[in-house]
Formats: C-alpha cells, structure tokens, sequence
C-alpha cells in the first residue's frame, strides 16, 4: 500500500438545498409597487367607468364607476399583500399554483385600466376591449398551432408568418370569385400547405438549414402575394378581391351570457373551429397514437425508426397538416374579418404566434394562452389609444416582445424545445 | 451477407446461423463490423448482397418492422428511447394500443409493462419518465420493447459498455433466463470475460469478415489473437520509471454535477516528474469529471489543484493550457478535433494565439503551414495535405493530430482520458510510445483509461476510482483480480488479501505483466467482489 | 445548450469548403461545372426565369395572347417575350447601364445607384455572415439596421459639431447602436443559452416600435410637425459624395468595401477569428482549446451589430438623410438573403449586396416604366437563395456533376 492511498471511508455528499427562487417576488414587489404609487398614490384624479354591458344585453349590467385613485389604493394594496405572500412562499420554498400568477395580473391589469381611464373621464368598453382581444388573437393560435405541429415532429416552422399572408390571400381571392366567404375558407388551408410542401422539400430532401428556409419563404410569399396584388388584385378588385365576411353564427344560450358569452359565441365559424383545433390538439398530441409517433420523431428519430416509424414521412405529413391549420389563421385576416387582400397584411403576426408557441412550452394549452395574452395586449393598445390616454401605443404593443424575450431568458421556467428540431433525418 | 459504405465494406460475405435457445456472441474489435452487420440483421440498413433465413424460410426486411414482425428484437448500444416519454409510452412507440379515434389505450400498455416486467423482475413503474431511470433500467424498458414484440431472436449491442458491474451482473441473470425460456440471443461484444462467462457459442469478426468460431472455453489470449488478428503484444516497451519530485498536486477534490450528485469525492494524489499515474476504472466512476476539473472545464466544489507549486483555483483552461498542461479529451470527435477546419487550423487549436503562430492579432498562415508539415512528419500523420479538412483522417491519424498538438509544446504536465479509444493496434502503439517518450523527458503524466491493457502497458503506478473515489493507488505489477475487485469499491488492502497476490503493491514499477485484452468490467466474472463488499 | 436550435449541426451557411478547395487538383472543368461559382449563377438564372414566368402570367397581353394561342400562336411568343423582356431590360438599365439615357453621365448613373443601393444591404450582410460563419443565426439585422440608424440620425441634426467630425461621431454613434442591440442576444444567449434567433426577431419588432414611438417625441424628432418622422440631418453630418451631382454615391461604399476587407482579415487572418469560426464550428473543442465560448458569443453578436449598425448609418446618413418609420425598409431581411447568396464570405456577400442592390435600383426604374411591380425583385431573391441553399437541386436540373467529396470512412 503506498502513502498515497487516501482515506475511502465514504463521506456525506455535498447535498445544497435548492437556492430561494427570488425572481418571482421581486417581480411581483416591483408591479405590486408600481401599481399603489403610479396607480394609487400619486394617481390620476377623476373616474373611471368600465362598461361591460352592451346593447341588446339579456341582462342589463350597469357600467361600474369607480374613482381612479380609490381603485388604484385599493388594487395596490391587494397587489402588495400578494406580494409579500409570494415572498412568504419562496422563503418557505412553496409553490404558488398557476392561479397566483394569473390573479395577480388581473389585478394588475385592472389598476392599470383604472388609472389610465381616469383624469380623462375614460369609459372603459370591457365587451369591445375582449372582443378585440380574442379577434387579435385568433390568427396568433392558429399559427402557434401550427408552429406547434411542425416542431413537435421535428421541423422548425419560421415560415408561419408566409403561411398566414398565403392563407390571407388565397382565402379572399377564392372568395371574392366564388362570391361566397365559405370557398375562401376552403381554400386557405391550401395555401398554408402549399407554403408547408416547399419548406419540407428542401428541409427534408435537401436538409437546407430550415431556419433559412423559413425567413426566406417570408419573403417569398411577401413578394409573390404584393406582387400579384399589384397586378392581376388591383386591376380588377371587383372580381378578385371584393370583401367577403364569414357571418357570425351565435351559439344559443351561451352567447347570451354577459360579456364573455358575446365574446365568446357571437363569433363567426373560424372561431369556433380554432376552439376544436386547440382542444383537439391538446388531447391528440399527448393522448394519441398520431401525437405520440409525432413526440417521438421530433424527439428521437432513429428510435422511431427502429420502430418502423417513417420519419419523415411522419415529418412531412405533419408540416403540412400545420401548414393548413396556419392557412386557416391566415382567413381571418381576409374572409374571417370582412376585409380586402393587402400587401403584407399579416404584419409580423406569425412571428407573434412564434413567440407564443415558446411561451407555450410547445403545448397546445399553453401556447392558447400566450396567445390570448398578446392579443389582449395589443387590444389594450388600440382601446387606449382610442380614449386617449398617456401611456403610448407603441410601448404596450412592444410588450408580447419583451415577454417572450424573458421567456426564453429563461425566467419562466426551464423552456425546453423538441430535442431533434432542425435537425434533418438521415439514416 | 455483404455491406458497402462507399468503396468501405463493412461486412464482407458474412455468414452467420443462431441457434434457437443459444446465446451467440459475436466477437470483434471497435470497428470490425458487428454493428453494422447487426443493423443489417434488424432492417435499419440494406443489404448489398446476401439472404436471412429465418426458419430456412429467406425473409427480406425493408425497415425495422419487417424485422419486429419476423421475431427479431435489438437492443442498440445507444438506447433508442424518447427521454420524455414514460416506459408505457416507449414501449407502445410504433405498436399502439388504440381505443377509438387513434386515443392511445394507456392502460393496456401499463398492463403489457407490468407483465413482462414482473416476470423478470425488472421492478420498472410504467409511468416513471425514461430520462429519470438509471442506464441498467432504461436497458430493461429496451429488452421489454423487444419482449412486448415476441421476439425470438434479440441482439444485444454491446449491452454491458454503459453498465455498473452490478448491473451486468444483472444483465447476465436475466440473459440467462431469457435463454431458459427459449430467446435466442445474439451477444455484440468485444469484452472477452463477459463472453466466456455466458456465451453459448462465439463468433470472431475481424475486418468485416468471419475469422473463425471459437468455444466458451478459449483462453482469454486465445480469443484475442483471433479478434485482433495476430498475436497481440500484451506488453509495451518501456524503461523504468526514474520519478523525479512530485510537481502536480490534486488535494481533496470533490466535483458536483448539474443534479448535485457527487461525480469526485474528496479525491487526492500526487504525481512525480517523469512518471504515469493511470487513472483505471469502470467508465463513469468520476474519471472523466476528474481529468476535466484538472483542465478547468469544471470548477470544483471543494479541493485544491497545484501544479509547480502555483494554485490553479479558479484559472480559466487558457491559463491552464498556459501554465504547460497538455490535454487530450476523452472523446475525441467531440472535445479534441473541429471536423470543419483543416487538420493545420487543427495543430493549433489551443495554440493559435501564441508566438510563433500569431503575432498580436495576425495569425501567420505560413509558420502555421510549415509547422504543421513538421509535426506531420514527426508523428508520421497519413494526409494527403494539411489544408485539408481534417475530416478526411482516420481516427487514428486525428488522434495523432491532437497529440502532436499537446506533445508538441514544453509541458508541465500531461493528461489524456482515453487515448486509444477506437484506434486499432498500429495506432495504439504509437500513442502508448509517445507517451511513454513523454515521460521519459520528464514530465508528470496522468493517463485515464478504462482499458486495463493501456493502464497495464503505461502506468507506474495505477490509482483506481470507484464511485468519485480514488479507493486505491496501487503498483503496476498488482494483478488483475486484484483491481477488478478495487474496481467494484474494495479498498485495495482487501482487495490484495482477497486475491491473495504474494507481490505486495509498491510504488516500485515493473515491466506489466502480460495480460489479456479489455477485462475492464471484469467485476462480472469475479463474484468474490460482492463477498468482499 | 437545452434551448438550442442547433445552428451548427447543419451547417448555417452551406459553404462546405471542401467544394471549392478540394477542386483544386481536379481537372479544370470539372471544378467549374460542379463549383459553387457556376451554382450561384445558375440559380439567378433559375430564378430570373420564374420571376419572367410570373411577369408573363400576371400581365393581361400575355393572357389574352395565350387563349389565342392556337389562332396565333406567334403572337404568343412576341408578345410574352417583349412583355419579360422589357421589364428586365428596363431593370437592366435601371442597375446598371441606361443605354436609353439622353446623357453619358445618366447613362452610367445607375450603376452607382445600384452601388448606393447595396452599400447598406453590404454592411448588413457582411454582420450576418460573420454571425452565421460563427455559428451564430443573427436574424435580428433590421433591429440593428434600425438602431444604428436611429442614434446616427438623432446624433446627425441634435448635434452642432464641424463637418467630418460630426459625421464621424453619428457613424460611431450607429455603429454602437447597432451593437448594443445585438449584444443583448449575445449576452442573452451566452449567460442563459436563450436561442438568439427568437432573441432577435424579438428585438426586430421592438426596435420598430421604439422608434415609431421616439418619431412621435418632439424632444426626439426636433420638429414640431406631427408626422412621425424627423428633422433632417445636418450637412456636417450626412455621408459626403464621391462623385458630383447627380450622382448620389457616399462615401458610404467605401465604408462598405474597409468592412469587406475587415471582416477579411477578422476571419481569415486574426486570431479573434480563429475563436470567432472555432467556436461556431465546435463549441465543445473550443472551450476545451481554452476559448471562451461565452465572450466570443457576445464578441460575435457585437461585431455582427455594429455592422449591421454602420449599414442603418450609412442608409440615414447617405441616402434618406431623415428618419422615419421605414428608414429600414427591408435591409434587415435582404441582408439574410445577401449573407446566404455570398454563401458567408466577405467577397461573396460584398457581390451578392452588390446585385441586390443592383435589382433594387433597377426595379424602381422597372415599376415605373414597364408597370412590373418592384415586388417581383422580392421573389427573384428568395428564389435565387433557396436553390442556392440546395446545390443538388440546381445540379439535377441542369444535370451536372457532382462534386467528388472526400469523406472520411470509419
């Protein structure tokens, strides 16, 4: 035995108990904060009335008034006695339910609403500014949808925003010739496809890097569509691109629910067709043979493959099934909104849905609800900006950004992509 | 059955007939062409010439389910497992139980996972994520994959390479019963006690072709020569060490990883100047982790790290490298080489900005030219050109690339982790001359291998680690027996007595005793290891 | 590295090297037919033809020629034929040389448009081959493109200072713009492994929001009028011309070309390149070569802003002299598709801008002249990156050879 020998009596492992997650509370301190000085404190003087009610109502809901400062003492004080249990929480290293987060932000919300519609003697239209929200946010699932198929079997889907301008166009010249919104929502997913066939050929047969692809067939479809448009759309808009609107359908009984019932089920069919897919999704993705096949090639292909899986055929299938679902998206701009084509109409949204589908986590739930949370966004830009008030539009329309640069930052938790995304499959 | 890649055949009119009930192991060298005869057997690649017979009856597979349905179950080297999904869900994949609408029945794949599962005693919860299981457990959700499909031939890709030797010990329980009830089982190795330990009959390949059928009762030397193809030299030439003073000093190091296990555990040692310490041990006992915090790429939770007196706490690699330290990675494709670049941008990877390569912030394209053609010469590199892209070289001639590389400065020190992992002999011998040439000029060398060959034919002194420890350091000449037991975690003092060896270790180095190939995980066929424990 | 999308398993930029080095010793022809010189070429004459196809379609003549096909199918052709022809010839000497021009200076005075043009789409793209060649997908150019162009506008009229001097100050001003702006993906990406292409699409559309915010601030804009858009930059600031009236060449193109030899000797000849392509090409060998991969991140994404940043400068500074909320256009997105013609290289990519540049400039003269919508440049482009990005494809529709590959065999 030599002098080296050291001692191997085992000793105890070095065992750290996981550090206090701080971030969270000093989020919620810092709004919490924010909200009773800005919104409280030294908040604006006047009222502020939410109206939620709106004509031909079953019930007749009175519009609620409230003083600014009043409410914004209020919420701030509510907000920051959630903040300190927030910090209780993390000290005694507790989860909060997902409900915290969410409460939280209501209240937020509404102390931000409060002020912002006071000292103007702003009248908050509530049905309008969640009509908005969900009509903002309708394109945004369907792409999130659809980026969230593509990638789960394996194909980064950067192209969505050049599937929903395709689905946007095709759906209004098809029913602007047809003379029926319906054909147009026919044709859309077509559109979606045909953009989905060209990703997957060169990502999958020739295994070109699919980021590249994708920003390049953005800028494909920007230039056939603007292109076309400037020619064949605007020399005869009357036979190509006349406004056709998919009619609003109210769901008996439900729609008549106040507020979210209006919002929710006096809604034309794409809308009601997002609800199938996005609960669709959500079971077949995790629950299914389809979903689980799909996992796996996106995760694992070779271990698909000794299955006897075929990998890119699954992979191609499915880009194009998402490829359809974003060209549906797409309609909305046209036939589901009851507008004309225009050149670049989609405006950056698919890069939205994106973002939402990271936020997400790739699961059809909660990609719904970074969605909805954009789209809200950017309906309070437009509401605000419609009574006039102090904060700018620009800055709450930059806000899904920000989000999602955080989310990725990781500070939302561990964001975890398909494992095999992007990566081509050769045997 | 013939296989091509390009102008490389891989498996050469190979012919090969399994028995019902037997285990087969096929026997060969990395590279030799048992996997991808394997692969060939299991429908993943097509055959360029050759029939399968199963029964007499010919079965052509163009995909692995032909495979599946013909009774044909593969347990690959890399496990083919989704880590998200859970042991149901893996071992559904591509077989599902449906209820309507295509909705996975979930609860008929539990069943089929519990079934199989306790009648081996495999004691896997159907619902535990597979990226939570130990390697043995995700290896026995592969063989239920296999079982679930009736599988009456299962191919074991060099199934014990990532195991614990209580695992193989395992493994082998339950090959042995999987034999009782009538498997065939076709065993990919090229560890030869494991093959003597339970093989039926044995299959040598060697270069893509069959060189012969050997019985469980060769000798282990036997077997070796016919794998490697010619008597192999057990032994490598090599003075006796003249150690100098001890420059490199490694005190009570302890490494935690990601998940806060400990990975070294309060590991110290010294190593003298003109010495090889070799660090033995069953791959992932800490090894790696140990070799890595000395190059700085992971920082220590506690312990120090001295060389030439000076503490390297906290110093980046650049540093490190600066300070003298030569380094070879253990995986070489990943850590040594950059495929992209040409094999001269690759002689100065950790070099490229010091004199005479660079100066301030050109890079001198023609020094680095010129002294790349040196070193080609030196260390006998086969290119065509050094502006080649060093992907177009041999495993053998990349690693000679890195260690012309790390040998080819003034070094204080020099560590390499698994420095002939997949070479074949010729290049192996190289290696292990370099070093030794190495040392001789002085300079502390510690050689981390898993080989109990190359730490025979190196080392000086052989520290062993189990588990994140050093549970021994012990001389060259201790035997065999002797260090598998310390390679299950018995302290060297028992492990001597055990074995009874009459040559007590000492520091004092000796010519290595001639031994046979690759009893690294040789803890299986030593049950003495857990009576001892 | 959990949230990665791998950028350098397939390699970003497809230049495998081995195509254009390897040739070397085989016979002549063989290396032009399967070069990746001749594929380039081939695929703008590809995409040039599909671009002609979609003119011809679009176009009621032709259309109205084609259901007469059979009465007259002469007719048909000239017709097609004139209709493509000239719009590409009105492209033509829109880019390049106008043969129809009443005076030699006019007749030369689009190939310096074409130069001014490209000058921005050059530097953008110079900033993102560098990041692709680091293994690093910078998508983010139009935020830095609109950065560095903000802060070298706002410098170029908020500030009094002399001639040249003040130029200086708002190029460097545009310059750290445009590197701040990247260096938050690089930073972002290096110390928490965020994935820099959804970083920097991000920060695109905040930068666009930012300034269409700032363009409505007095404070910012110096103008009282209410339209978003600002003062326009003083004469000591803007980019001095190269050559007289009416040519409108800066000294921003010989910005472009000092980049282009720059970013030359950075990658090919420096050791901050050699960290720069090892860590792009294996970020694991890099670190265990003692290369910080973390600083070389961050290193990467700055240079790569900055010169994303110069490219917004010299497009405020030299050619729309006041900002707006489309100051940028689409140079962010153009200079991908530059980046990926050049296929990475500093030559390659001072060409490709050169040519976009080029189809820029000769499709406003095209739009106006023949009535073919500037769009169809749009499509031209895309097309002739996406066969570029798929060599076997070009190949196996003009039947070429294959390029002889070494590869290794074990």
């Amino acid at each position: 035995m030599t002098a080296q020998t050291v001692d191997t009596t085992p000793s105890t492992p070095v065992r750290a108990v996981a550090p206090i997650a701080w971030k969270y509370p000093i989020v919620y301190s810092i709004l919490a904060l924010v909200s009773l000085v800005f919104f409280g404190l030294v908040g604006r003087d006047g009222e502020t009335t939410f109206r939620v009610a709106t004509e031909g109502d079953f019930f007749a809901i009175p519009d609620l008034v409230v003083s600014s400062t009043v409410a914004g003492l209020i919420l701030g004080i509510l907000l920051v006695i959630m903040a300190v249990v927030s910090v209780f929480a993390a000290v005694r290293r507790i989860g909060l339910g997902s409900w915290f987060p969410m409460l939280f932000g209501v209240l937020f919300v509404v102390s931000f609403l409060a002020w912002a519609g006071g000292g103007s003697g702003g009248v908050i239209p509530m049905t309008t500014l969640l009509a908005g929200a969900l009509a903002l946010s309708v394109p945004l699932i369907f792409g999130a949808m659809c980026g969230l198929v593509g990638e789960r079997s394996g194909i980064i889907n950067i192209a969505i925003e050049g599937q929903l301008l395709a689905g946007a166009f095709l759906a209004a010249v098809v029913a602007s010739v047809v003379k029926n919104p319906y054909a147009g929502l026919l044709a859309a997913p077509i559109a979606g496809a045909l953009v989905a066939v060209i990703l997957t050929f060169f990502a999958v047969k020739y295994w070109v890097n699919q980021i590249i692809i994708g920003v390049v067939l953005n800028v494909l479809v920007v230039g056939v569509t603007s292109f076309l448009y400037s020619t064949v759309l605007t020399e005869d808009p009357g036979l190509w691109n006349a406004r056709q609107k998919l009619p609003d359908l109210a769901v008996p009984l439900l729609s008549d629910i106040p507020v979210l019932g209006r919002v929710l089920f006096d809604q034309n069919i794409l809308v009601y067709i997002m609800y199938v897919v996005v609960i669709a999704l959500q079971i077949f993705v995790f629950r299914s043979k389809w979903g689980l096949r799909m996992r796996a090639v996106g995760e694992h292909p070779k271990a698909a493959d000794t299955v006897g899986i075929k990998v890119n055929l699954t992979r191609v299938r499915n880009t194009l099934l998402a490829g359809a679902i974003a060209g549906l998206g797409g309609a909305f701009f046209t036939v589901g909104s009851g507008l004309a084509f225009g050149k670049e109409m989609s405006a950056g949204q698919g890069y939205i849905a994106l973002a939402a589908m990271i936020l997400g986590k790739w699961n059809p739930k909660g990609a719904l609800l970074a969605a909805l949370l954009f789209g809200f966004s950017k309906s309070l830009g437009n509401t605000l900006q419609s009574i006039g008030t102090p904060v700018a539009n620009e800055l709450l329309l930059m806000l899904p950004y920000i989000v999602t640069v955080f989310a990725v930052a990781g500070f939302v938790g561990r964001v975890r992509p398909p494992a095999a995304e992007g990566v081509p499959y050769v045997k | 059955m013939t296989k091509v890649f390009g102008s490389f055949v891989a498996n050469d009119r190979i012919d090969l007939t399994i028995e019902p009930g037997e285990i087969h192991a096929l026997l060969g060298e990395n590279g030799a062409g048992k996997s991808t005869m394997m692969n060939v057997l299991y429908g993943l690649y097509d055959a360029d010439g050759g029939e399968i017979l199963i029964d007499d009856e010919p079965v052509t597979f163009s995909g692995p389910g032909d495979a599946v349905a013909a009774g044909i179950g593969m347990v690959h080297q890399h496990f083919m497992l989704v880590p998200v999904f859970t042991v149901a869900e893996s071992v559904a994949l591509g077989y599902e139980p449906t209820k309507s609408l295509g909705l996975l029945d979930l609860a008929e794949a539990r069943k089929k996972v519990i079934e199989i599962s306790s009648r081996f005693n495999f004691h896997l919860d159907p619902d535990a994520l597979i990226e939570d299981l130990p390697v043995g457990a995700q290896q026995r959700v592969e063989i239920i994959k296999a079982l679930s499909r009736d599988a009456k031939i299962l191919i074991l890709d060099e199934p014990t390479a990532v195991l614990t030797p209580q695992e193989t010990d395992e493994l082998i329980a339950i090959m042995r019963q999987l034999k009782e009830q009538g498997t065939s089982i076709v065993f990919i190795t090229h560890k030869l006690r494991e093959v003597r330990a339970i093989a039926d009959s044995i299959t040598v390949i060697r270069r893509g072709r069959i060189v012969g059928e050997a019985s469980p009762d060769s000798t282990e030397a036997e077997l070796a020569s016919q794998m490697v193809g010619r008597a192999v030299s057990l032994t490598t030439d090599k003075d006796e060490a003249d150690p100098g003073e001890a420059s490199f000093h490694v005190r009570n190091l302890t490494v935690v990883d990601k998940a806060e296990n400990v990975v070294v555990d309060d590991v110290s040692f010294d190593v003298r100047r003109g010495e090889i310490l070799a660090v033995a041990g069953v791959q992932g006992n800490g090894q790696t982790e140990l070799a890595e915090t000395i190059i700085g790429l992971t920082q220590p939770r506690v312990g120090t790290i001295t060389l030439d007196g000076k503490d390297l706490a906290g110093e980046s690699v650049k540093t490190r490298l600066g300070a003298g330290i030569g380094f070879v990675p253990e995986d070489r494709s990943t850590d040594g080489i950059i495929a992209e670049f040409s094999i001269r941008e690759n002689m100065i990877l950790d070099v490229y900005d010091r004199e005479p390569y660079a100066k301030g912030l050109n890079l001198r394209p023609k020094v680095i030219t010129e002294e790349a053609k040196r070193k080609e010469e030196e260390f006998d590199i086969r290119l065509g050109s050094v502006a080649d892209p060093i992907s177009t070289l041999s495993g053998g001639n990349q690693q000679k690339v890195v260690l012309s590389r790390e040998l080819g400065r003034q070094l204080r020190l020099f560590i390499a982790s698994q420095p002939t992992r997949g070479l074949d002999v010729g290049s192996i011998e190289f290696v292990h001359k370099r070093v030794i040439a190495e040392r001789d000029s002085g300079t502390p060398c510690l050689i981390v291998s898993t080989e109990l060959d190359e730490v025979y034919g190196l080392a000086d002194r052989i520290a062993v680690m189990y588990s994140g420890r050093i549970v021994g350091i012990v001389g060259p000449d201790t035997s065999r027996e002797a260090l598998g037991l310390m390679m299950a975690g018995v302290p060297a003092d028992e492990a001597l007595a055990a074995t009874a060896d009459p040559s007590s270790a000492t520091d004092a180095s000796s010519a290595a005793e001639p031994v046979s190939p690759e009893p690294a995980d040789d803890n299986s066929a030593t049950p003495s290891a857990e009576e001892t424990e | 590295m959990t949230t990665d999308i791998s950028p350098a398993a397939p390699s970003p930029a497809p230049p495998p090297d081995t195509e254009t080095q390897d040739g070397r010793q085989q016979n002549l022809l063989q290396e032009i037919l399967s070069g990746s010189w001749l594929v380039s070429l081939l695929a703008i004459v590809l995409a040039m033809l599909l671009g002609g196809v979609l003119i011809a379609v679009s176009n009621a003549e032709v259309v109205a020629a084609a259901e007469n096909f059979f009465a007259a199918p002469g007719e048909f052709f000239s017709t097609l034929f004139s209709t493509v022809g000239n719009a590409y010839s009105a492209l033509f000497r829109g880019a390049v040389f106008d043969w129809d021009a009443r005076t030699a200076e006019r007749a030369i005075r689009p190939l310096t448009e074409s130069m001014v043009s490209g000058t921005p789409l050059i530097l953008t793209g110079l900033g993102i081959a560098l990041a692709f060649r680091c293994g690093l997908f910078n998508i983010g150019g139009q935020g830095q493109v609109i950065l560095g162009a903000t802060l070298a506008g706002f410098l170029g009229y908020a500030l009094d200072l002399p001639p040249f001097v003040h130029m200086l100050i708002a190029v460097i001003g545009g310059i750290i713009g445009g590197a701040v702006w990247a260096g938050i993906a690089g930073v972002l990406k290096a110390r928490t492994g965020a994935n820099e292409v959804i970083v920097t699409i991000m920060l695109n559309s905040i930068a666009g929001y930012a300034l269409g915010y700032l363009l409505k601030q007095n404070w910012f804009t110096h103008t009282t009028s209410a339209n978003p858009q600002s003062r326009v930059v003083d004469d000591s600031a803007q980019m001095f011309l190269l050559l007289p009236a009416p040519f409108r060449l800066h000294v921003g193109f010989v910005l472009a070309i000092l980049a282009t030899i720059f970013v030359w000797w950075l990658l090919d000849r420096s050791t901050i390149g050699f960290e720069f392509k090892a860590v792009g090409a294996n970020p694991h060998a890099a670190r265990t070569a003692g290369i910080s991969v973390s600083k070389v991140t961050i290193l990467v994404m700055i240079v790569a802003g900055a010169l994303a940043g110069l490219g917004g400068a010299a497009q405020v500074l030299g050619t729309e002299f006041k900002l707006t909320g489309g100051i940028s256009g689409s140079i962010g997105f153009d200079a991908i598709t530059v980046a990926l013609l050049g296929r990475s290289k500093p030559l390659g990519t001072f060409l490709a801008g050169l040519l976009f540049g080029a189809f820029k400039a000769g499709g406003y003269l095209m739009q106006s002249q023949t009535g073919t919508p500037i769009d169809i440049v749009l499509v031209v482009q895309s097309v002739i990156v996406l066969l570029i990005a798929a060599p076997p494809l070009v190949r196996s529709i003009f039947r070429l050879p294959t390029p002889v590959l070494k590869r290794k065999e074990d």
